[in-house]
């Protein structure tokens, strides 16, 4: 039998099917590969007993012809959602030894369909990062390398333990969240598929806040086919989320017919942005090509605003995350600093509990929505927003779908980049428009960069047509046929 | 309006106050979780993770509280926003565990209103609304619990209240008092608060200033959280004497928050303008703006009771009451009731008397409530009959009711009991008469006399023999004509 961590998602939950192992062989294998990969430090908390307890719960489930759609299947969890009576930091030490009393949505949804979990994975603090750097519980290390080199590379983020986990197959699939890119770069970066769902497909009930009106859960994997799975899973409405849309999802998996003839597929003139590496470019036209080949219809379309979507992004995500990081107090629970007085208290506790890349966001969110300055920055922001989702709204009049690269670069190494936000903040210049206008969109590995890392292409589908862009990226994916892979867990010690 | 006028050293002053009022919204759960919004419970015994600002938690808007508030709204013949918002009000403190509160800052459900005042002389006068907001309360902080530190209450965390607003149309603390007996008059009615103000359901912030009369207005002093109505009224007095004197100094009026001393009767500074926080309100993006339907409001107002107003007409018209018994009647749905039972196929106006007088009167001195009332209208409504239908006169009849009060026995069997039924046989009054005259010769001669003031005493006489039973009219006529000879 081929190593079991190996499998796809799929085929996994076929082996299963099949008797061919058991849900705690499964497990087993994986919290094996988990221990020889610590290196790369992608897991915060790791659930070994968590994971056997429900294997072999999924194993007697099975015994009595009962399986979910997950059933048995091992997964790692951001450390961004909260998980019941299990330690959940956001890669924050402000919320120190928080074991919430509460499942979030979204989980909840995965455990009831008989997924396993393996653990809580790292993540840059309360997600706000694209190199997974700035987590208290220190750096993600990407599988990913380049070759002759051993500098260690970072593996993206914030969802970057996420990446690292499934990419050095230390999990079938992962889930992340994303509020300006960071399921799709880290997936990018470490040579998986991610997916953005629709803002409002999955439930945001349980998951630490960054930015609301952008935050959204999404599945992290090896292959666009248990990406499908995993999303079938997660979506639905919640009545408990009040964003989250009242519409039945359809079956992902079942989209992935193959057949994107006829397809439009814009093409972004704003997209070819200076300085962007030669190699992206060829990717990204080779991906044109691919789905030319396949009998779609390249359309060169405009989304005039594009150029103003990071610094729009880069005022509403912080103006949001300044209010939602208010309640990390020291007042209820985490970390608490004492103080004389209660100012005093919250100063240190806040001084102490939240990193350097926080502590600007924070300021920078509040600074944005002071009086005198939030309609020169906030509400201006809020109508550029509006006019970015109009440009895409105008696209999708012409075109079924739209392709992009993921990122303007290959994973960097670790230290890099780390004293210039602004150049950080470009890793998502892709990726944050999407978010703005709360569309879905993918991650899919579509080559190597001349370096060896892997490179993503990005589709951005039409709002609830998750179906047309997983589609598409099938068909990418059967294109690129990209079976590079990281060197096996455990070569780095 | 001149009355209104306070009078300084250098002439005359107008005030000119505001009020806001958080009237706590009538619903089991909270404004945004299924948490229970009871007063009383042991402290944080009624709090959900989404009251204690745990992460990851969402607001779920409950739509009770919209229908009263929209209720409320119409109440207060004001328009009704059908898209509203709710913002983030942000600042820190212990008792506010998300860091900010949820409101309505820019599009509040409610816009402009108008409320009657019912002023003690029967005139009315109206004064406008500017707007009501829903918003979530804050918890409490208890600073008496511990030498150093405060403990934290988080079970009013999340409760419902509507912020409403007023024009600054009122010129005096009576009108100010006027305003809130008004606005809890329509709470009630509508059940959309219970506006009881010691448990801190209905809190009232005043908004004071004075002027020159005609002038600009003034600069504007906050007082936060009166909780009484006479406290308003008090603090309103103080506090504009203040300003006039200061003014009158040669000083100004810095635009500031300001305390309640109840105790001492006087306000202090809380903060200036410029401690005021920067409460950086915005949308809260984990809620959708509030759309109502037309139908949906439309179906509240359909279904909203006669409101105070309206009863109040009522009971000038169909039962020929003055405004100022008619305006004391209604003030509560529960008294209004209780007098139109009584009224009912009887003599409202004599009916309102014994409402407003005899009854008004014991549950006062008793401290009791219309609802705790010993008598109800149906024994007061028997009460009133046995008057009309001359069974006894309305003098035994105060003694009647006295009785009631005590025992709770209806009118009917203590008349029976005591033998108070009153002596409507002539000739049994007429023997009575024949008694008190024979005995009292001499003062017959005086009357036939011209001595006529002596009527006065055979009355009392002869009521004397028949314990007082005898009918007082058919007593009259018939002395008279005996005396007559």
């Amino acid at each position: 039998m081929a190593e079991l961590t190996e499998l796809s998602l799929a085929d996994a939950r076929d082996g299963l099917r099949q008797r061919a192992f058991s849900a705690v062989e499964l497990a087993e294998a994986h919290l094996a590969a988990m221990e020889k990969a610590r290196h790369l430090n992608a897991f915060i908390t790791e659930t070994p007993e968590k994971a056997l307890g429900q294997a072999h719960a999924s194993d007697a489930r099975r015994a009595q012809g009962d399986a979910g759609a997950l059933e048995g299947l091992p997964i790692a969890i951001k450390d961004l959602f909260c998980t019941k009576n299990i330690l959940t930091t956001a890669g924050s030490h402000i919320l120190d030894g928080f074991k919430p009393p509460y499942e979030s949505t979204v989980t909840a949804k995965l455990w009831q369909a008989g997924a396993v979990c393996l653990g809580k994975v790292n993540l840059d603090e309360f997600a706000m990062g694209s190199s997974n750097m700035t987590s208290y519980w220190g750096p993600v290390v990407n599988p990913w390398s380049r070759p002759g080199e051993n500098r260690q590379l970072v593996p993206g983020g914030s969802s970057g333990g996420s990446a690292a986990a499934v990419a050095a197959r230390l999990a079938l699939a992962a889930i992340g969240t994303d509020t300006g890119g960071s399921i799709r770069q880290p997936a990018g970066f470490c040579g998986i598929v991610g997916v953005k769902p629709t803002y409002g497909r999955c439930s945001r009930w349980g998951i630490v806040a960054f930015a609301s009106s952008l935050d959204q859960a999404g599945p992290m994997t090896r292959s666009v086919r248990d990406a499908a799975l995993m999303l079938s899973v997660m979506s639905g409405h919640d009545p408990q989320d009040s964003t989250s849309a009242p519409l039945a999802v359809p079956d992902f998996e079942a989209a992935l017919t193959g057949d994107v003839r006829g397809l439009r597929i814009g093409i972004p003139r704003e997209y070819r942005v200076p300085d962007m590496p030669a190699e992206i470019d060829l990717l990204w036209q080779r991906g044109i090509d691919w789905l030319k080949a396949a009998g779609a219809e390249p359309v060169e379309i405009s989304l005039k605003m594009t150029k103003y979507a990071l610094p729009t992004y880069y005022i509403i995500a912080p103006a949001e995350a300044s209010a939602n990081l208010a309640r990390y107090d020291g007042v209820r629970f985490g970390l608490r600093v004492p103080g004389a007085t209660l100012d005093e208290m919250y100063e240190k506790t806040r001084a102490e509990g939240f990193g350097a890349e926080v502590k600007r966001r924070v300021l920078i969110g509040t600074y944005v929505l002071s009086a005198g300055y939030y309609d020169a920055y906030y509400l201006k922001a809020q109508r550029i927003r509006t006019l970015i989702a109009r440009d895409f709204d105008e696209a999708f009049e012409r075109v079924d779908a739209i392709l992009t690269p993921t990122a303007p670069s290959a994973a960097f190494a670790i230290g890099e980049k780390m004293d210039d936000p602004l150049a950080m903040y470009l890793n998502d210049v892709f990726t944050v428009p999407v978010n703005l206008a709360g569309l879905p969109g993918i991650s899919v590995p579509a080559g190597l960069s001349e370096e060896g890392l892997p490179l993503g292409l990005q589709v951005i589908g039409r709002a609830f047509d998750e179906a047309t862009m997983l589609r598409i990226a099938g068909v990418l994916e059967t294109a690129a046929a990209f079976t590079a892979r990281p060197a096996p867990a455990g070569k780095g010690d | 309006m001149s009355d209104l006028l306070i009078e300084g050293r250098t002439g005359k002053w107008e005030i000119v106050l505001g009020l806001e009022v958080h009237a706590q919204v009538i619903s089991k759960a909270k404004l945004f979780s299924g948490a229970a919004a009871d007063f009383g419970a042991e402290p944080n015994a009624q709090v959900s993770p989404v009251d204690a600002g745990f992460p990851g938690m969402l607001p779920v808007l409950n739509r009770h509280c919209v229908e009263q508030a929209v209720k409320t709204g119409l109440g207060l013949e004001a328009e009704i926003n059908l898209v509203s918002v709710f913002d983030r009000k942000n600042y820190f403190y212990a008792d506010l565990p998300q860091g900010y509160q949820i409101s309505q800052f820019g599009r509040p459900i409610v816009g402009k209103g108008k409320i009657r005042l019912d002023m003690p002389d029967g005139s009315t006068r109206l004064v406008g609304i500017t707007r009501l907001h829903l918003e979530q309360d804050a918890g409490k902080s208890l600073h008496d619990q511990h030498p150093s530190l405060s403990y934290i209450d988080l079970n009013r965390s999340g409760v419902a209240l509507m912020e409403i607003v007023s024009e600054p149309d009122m010129r005096s603390g009576e009108e100010a008092g006027a305003y809130l007996k008004k606005l809890r008059s329509i709470l009630r009615y509508l059940e959309t608060c219970d506006g009881n103000m010691e448990e801190g359901s209905m809190r009232c912030d005043v908004n004071v200033s004075v002027r020159r009369p005609g002038a600009d207005l003034g600069t504007r002093c906050e007082i936060k959280n009166v909780n009484s109505i006479r406290f308003v009224m008090q603090a309103i007095e103080f506090e504009a004497r203040r300003q006039v004197d200061l003014l009158e100094e040669g000083g100004t009026i810095r635009q500031e928050t300001r305390l309640f001393d109840s105790g001492r009767g006087v306000t202090r500074t809380m903060r200036s303008k410029e401690e005021a926080h920067d409460y950086r309100y915005f949308p809260d993006p984990d809620l959708l703006p509030l759309v109502l339907d037309r139908g949906f409001v439309e179906a509240l107002a359909a279904g909203l009771p006669e409101l105070p107003d309206a009863k109040k007409a009522r009971f000038i018209a169909d039962y020929k009451l003055s405004p100022y018994d008619a305006g004391v009647l209604v003030a509560e749905k529960t008294v209004a009731a209780f007098f139109e039972a009584v009224a009912r196929g009887r003599d409202a106006k004599f009916a309102a008397n014994w409402v407003t007088g005899d009854l008004f009167g014991a549950l006062n001195k008793r401290g009791l409530g219309i609802e705790a009332s010993p008598v109800s209208a149906a024994m007061l409504g028997a009460l009133v009959d046995l008057i009309a239908d001359n069974t006894i006169s309305g003098k035994i009849a105060k003694d009647v009711f006295a009785e009631m009060v005590e025992t709770g026995r209806s009118p009917g069997a203590i008349v029976e009991a005591k033998g108070l039924r009153q002596v409507t046989d002539t000739g049994a009054i007429e023997a009575a008469i024949d008694a008190v005259l024979a005995a009292q010769a001499e003062k017959v001669a005086e009357y036939r006399s011209g001595k006529d003031k002596l009527f006065g005493f055979f009355v009392g006489q002869v009521m004397k023999a028949t314990a007082g039973k005898a009918n007082p009219g058919l007593l009259n006529d018939l002395l008279r004509q005996k005396l007559a000879g």
